[in-house]
């Protein structure tokens, strides 16, 4: 059998991820900073669909929303540049669809939304979780609830992202707040959807986007790529969701091997055993829940990204993630020349919550504060940690950005 | 070859034993029928199973896969075809076999279904109809008949139902049948014949539910109720013959079209090599020239080395922008898979 989405031709055909401005098209058009610095301007969609091709991805499924249409865009005429291959479905629930059924077919594949879009994905989302099919989903955040404001920015997707499907399962989320880190963590939702056989959730927001930014990406050849393992058991022995006893290191991930590669079996939503079949034993629904979870528990130390400085002797500490981060981090900055002691750790995964970092980071501290455009959606997370009483919450839902003098005064206590 | 023999060697080769018979279908349930006519229209044509796969939704319908040793996926509800896109572009080689209730592929999966056949994915469709949803028991369906009950049509259904065979015609299908499960030497011929097809293939297979519509609406045991199939299907030929009156109440069976439209991850293939040609394909995305803005359902496909938009031959032809589905409507009234004009006039048999 032929298949043209293997690892070939991984890089683009144009030659160089930051190769320059000989491409035509509106939503690819590259044109070399000024100032002799380096680098491109590029907007967040675009990095975001970049950073999928350098990964690996070569299949995208997605239907036109803003604020992520340009994701759509730019992956319809490069994705076949590089043998892959794009689809705009009939809307979002059939995008995720294909989606999946692309990566049972064997490529990594993708797709991209909004908010109205990404509630749509949910059901399908939960498939994939339960028959534990690599995939990434892509949510530009957009004011809500339902239509909202589609060209404002939000942050109200992080509970949807952690429990918008039925039922109980781990998920991975993560949340860029720059271009350039767009580019980086859509390569590791990638990644980690592969090594651990879940969807991965990418948390954008209208202002990452949207935004535009001089970047210098990576050597496509120093970019980590996570490749499925494959198996080297006989079909017959093929096991597609096996549950090793567990103390097996590292065995709690079992290979996919795609359709029509001589391994057939079975997948399915309903709860199932070990090779795929429905199942009401408890004797085999209880491991695989187990499993599922503890695939993600035990590698958190692989899977928990973040940035954070002045830690130590903080007196405050500054939680944000996504656009926000940039106008705490400006904050944090004002604070520190006025002569605060303020820490600023800034969450990239935001599931799993890192409940671990946030408690090293704040436990003997009296304030911190959580800035978000919503009205307090991962501050509740923080609080689970912290308590309620240290948290100081900087919210906003109105579709504006937060801006640096709000956090300061939260962090000097002035609100 | 003795169909004795046949059959058991068929039923040996396709069907998974380890773990998963008895089945969960109620005895004397249609959908176990199709299920044999799919293995050996596939044994037929000598296949692979490696390079089959069979994706369905959720219903009674939806359970099959898990009983046929394919590469096997029971997806969510109406969603199969969906799934099935993903998987056949990227596996295009594979012969990818979708089967769906009509409560699956008509209501939920509704715009799936139209969507797929427009764009003429090369996917084997493969509806059971049975009128109702069988699993909730017996709630009225797109395909429920009107003045038929139903469990959620306590005083008899008001709706007019899909006819699917015709619905795939219009929304652009390359090769669309009905059969039901009575005649299941020629729903096994045009399942074959829809898995070689290039394109979207559809089969409608009719059949019945015994214990929840046929409960409800006194119709009998599931032998009377194949009798009535017996009774119920016309050939297109002999349909051809009958009038409106003579059709009320039969099932059409037979080929209702057969055409060649390029198929989609075919054209998608020609998308690759061009775009790999030349990778700036500039501010234009219409690269097929003006003429093709008409509408209707395929008339862009081919490119410039066709320049007349015209659609399959079974349409009415070039330019011809009637929006109607094929002429060769089912018949009327008690569960045919037409709509009936005359409502309330289908009454229970």
């Amino acid at each position: 059998m032929t298949m043209s989405l293997t690892a070939k031709g991984l890089l683009p055909a144009s030659g160089g991820l930051g190769g320059g401005g000989d491409d035509a098209g509106r939503a690819t058009s590259l044109p070399p900073a000024s100032g002799g610095l380096g680098g491109v301007l590029m907007q967040g969609d675009e990095a975001c669909a970049e950073g999928a091709i350098a990964a690996g991805c070569r299949f995208f499924a997605g239907y036109p929303i803003t604020p992520a249409t340009e994701i759509a865009e730019v992956l319809a005429r490069r994705l076949p540049q590089v043998g892959g291959k794009f689809i705009q479905m009939e809307d979002e629930i059939g995008s995720i669809a294909a989606v999946i059924g692309a990566s049972v077919g064997g490529a990594k594949a993708m797709t991209a939304t909004s908010g109205p879009g990404f509630s749509l994905m949910q059901e399908n989302i939960g498939y994939a979780a339960m028959a534990e099919i690599p995939c990434v989903v892509v949510d530009v955040q957009r004011l809500g609830p339902s239509t909202g404001r589609p060209t404002s920015p939000s942050q109200g997707d992080v509970m949807q992202a952690r429990w918008g499907t039925h039922g109980d399962h781990p998920i991975i989320a993560l949340s860029p707040s720059s271009v350039r880190e767009t580019f980086d963590l859509t390569v590791q939702a990638f990644n980690f959807s592969e090594r651990y056989r879940t969807p991965v959730i990418l948390l954008m927001d209208g202002v990452i986007g949207h935004m535009r930014e001089r970047v210098v990406l990576p050597d496509p050849e120093t970019i980590e790529r996570v490749e499925r393992p494959g198996t080297t058991v006989p079909p017959e022995w093929y096991k597609p969701f096996e549950n090793f006893p567990a103390d097996v290191f590292h065995a709690d991930v079992p290979p996919l091997v795609p359709f029509g590669e001589g391994y057939r079996y079975h997948i399915t939503g309903l709860h199932h055993d070990e090779r795929g079949y429905p199942t009401n034993r408890l004797d085999e629904i209880q491991p695989w829940l187990e499993r599922i979870f503890r695939k993600i528990d035990c590698s958190l130390s692989d899977i928990l990204l973040y940035d954070e400085d002045g830690i130590e002797d903080a007196e405050t500490l500054v939680i944000a993630y996504g656009s926000t981060a940039r106008s705490a981090r400006y904050a944090v900055e004002v604070a520190r020349e006025r002569g605060h002691k303020v820490g600023f750790l800034k969450l990239k995964t935001i599931w799993p919550f890192a409940e671990e970092v946030v408690e090293h980071a704040a436990a003997r501290l009296h304030r911190v504060v959580v800035p978000e455009m919503n009205l307090g959606q991962l501050a509740l997370e923080v609080e689970r940690v912290l308590g309620r009483h240290k948290v100081r919450r900087v919210n906003r839902a109105d579709g504006e950005m937060i801006q640096p003098a709000e956090i300061l005064a939260a962090i000097e206590n002035r609100e | 070859m003795k169909r004795p023999q046949r059959e058991s060697r068929v039923h040996e080769k396709y069907l998974r034993h380890s773990k998963k018979f008895p089945n969960v279908w109620c005895a004397g349930c249609g959908i176990g029928i199709v299920m044999g006519a799919i293995v050996r229209a596939v044994d037929g044509l000598q296949l692979d199973k490696n390079d089959v796969a069979m994706i369905s939704g959720i219903g009674c319908t939806g359970r099959m896969p898990v009983y046929v040793d394919f590469n096997t996926m029971h997806t969510t509800h109406g969603r199969a075809l969906a799934f099935a896109t993903g998987l056949k572009m990227v596996r295009p080689e594979m012969k990818v076999i979708v089967v769906m209730g009509d409560g699956d592929a008509l209501a939920i999966g509704g715009n799936h279904f139209i969507h797929a056949a427009r764009r003429n994915i090369g996917l084997t469709a493969i509806v059971v109809n049975n009128f109702t949803y069988g699993m909730t028991g017996g709630q009225y369906s797109p395909t429920t008949p009107i003045g038929v009950r139903a469990a959620t049509a306590p005083y008899g259904h008001i709706e007019q139902p899909f006819p699917v065979a015709e619905l795939a015609v219009a929304a652009g299908a390359a090769f669309v049948a009905r059969s039901t499960v009575y005649h299941v030497r020629e729903l096994e011929r045009y399942i074959a014949q829809a898995v070689t097809k290039e394109g979207f293939a559809l089969v409608e297979a009719v059949t019945y539910c015994h214990t929840t519509l046929g409960r409800i609406n006194h119709w009998g045991t599931a032998p009377d109720m194949m009798r009535r199939l017996k009774e119920q299907g016309v050939t297109l030929k002999q349909a051809e013959k009958m009038s409106e009156e003579e059709k009320r109440g039969k099932i059409t069976r037979g080929v209702f079209v057969d055409r060649d439209i390029p198929e989609y991850t075919r054209l998608y293939d020609q998308i690759i090599e061009q775009a790999q040609e030349d990778p700036s394909p500039g501010p234009s995305p219409a690269r097929g020239g003006e003429e093709d803005l008409s509408p209707g359902p395929s008339p862009a496909r081919g490119g410039e080395e066709d320049p007349s938009p015209g659609p399959s031959p079974t349409r009415g032809g070039e330019g011809d922008l009637s929006p109607g589905p094929s002429p060769t409507r089912g018949g009327e009234g008690d569960l045919s898979p037409g709509p009936s004009p005359a409502r309330g006039g289908g009454g229970v048999a």
